[in-house]
């Protein structure tokens, strides 16, 4: 039955578009915090997302879920800020923040959010009209 | 005498399952709607439904809507024929062209693939109510009330 199968590939988008609301979060929650010992800070991460399909009845190209194929890591230089007096200070009294764009990251977590409410009304319009076909007949 | 009274169900269970298979098929496209590189696809239903019921031209729910004659030859004997597949019309599937080029080649328009969405889903509520209007009128036949 192919509207069963919208639950796969709808909620196979929400969990992967919670994912990245996951990676989101931990992107702002460490937008501020400065380079440890090892003179690394954090490094802002983004997900990838890919098409998983989903070949149950029919043609498998016609129910198409996504999975998260990969974390990467922003590799570009962090923040840094002249401030001799702080603890995390080098040796030329600079303080290497995370490089994370907390613009670029509130961007990704509107976009992540409307994307999963968009999965969540595909899924509620589906059980609707499973519960209709369910009654088919009656009254 | 009884596939009188099944052939007009048989379309409209025909159409039924198309509806869900293009539901199925846009909730795809807006689960994937982030993903780099998907192209959207939809299917010509009117195509696919006459496909679908082996006639030439989608006129009403009469007898000439019925299955296409099963057209596979066997060559032993006690071959079982093979069936048509049930809505045949997986293999026209078209591949949407995109209104906006997108920088990681995703042709996903989100406003479109949510109105098509609207639109199935108000045509799959009509054929359900097609086919409870018809399961009553029958039984109200049989009845004779």
């Amino acid at each position: 039955m192919s509207l069963l199968n919208i639950f796969n590939v709808s909620g196979s988008a929400a969990s992967a578009q919670s994912q990245r609301l996951n990676v989101v979060a931990s992107n702002l929650a460490n937008a501020d915090t400065v380079a440890g010992p090892d003179g690394k800070a954090y490094k802002a991460r983004q997900v990838t997302f890919q098409t998983q399909l989903m070949g149950a009845g029919g043609n498998p190209a016609s129910s198409a879920g996504v999975a998260v194929s990969a974390i990467t890591e922003d590799q570009s230089v962090g923040r840094r800020v002249h401030d001799p007096k702080h603890p995390s200070a080098d040796a030329d009294g600079y303080v290497t923040y995370s490089n994370v764009n907390a613009v670029e990251e509130m961007v990704n977590m509107i976009s992540a959010s409307r994307s999963y409410q968009n999965n969540i009304e595909v899924m509620n319009t589906a059980k609707s009209l499973m519960l209709k076909t369910l009654q088919m007949g009656q009254s | 005498m009884l596939n009188r009274l099944t052939d007009a169900l048989d379309f409209q269970a025909q159409a039924l399952a198309l509806r869900s298979e293009r539901q199925r098929l846009i909730a795809s496209n807006i689960a994937n709607a982030d993903t780099p590189g998907y192209v959207a696809r939809d299917m010509n239903f009117a195509q696919a439904l006459r496909d679908a019921s082996g006639a030439n031209g989608a006129s009403g729910g009469n007898a000439s809507m019925a299955r296409p004659a099963v057209s596979q030859a066997g060559s032993q004997p006690g071959h079982i024929p093979l069936g048509a597949p049930a809505g045949g019309a997986y293999s026209n599937l078209l591949y949407a062209s995109p209104s906006q080029t997108n920088l990681d080649r995703n042709t996903v328009d989100m406003d479109r693939e949510r109105a098509s969405f609207a639109d199935n889903t108000v045509k799959y509520e009509a054929t359900l109510r097609f086919i409870s209007g018809n399961v009553r009128t029958t039984l109200s036949a049989i009845t004779g009330q």
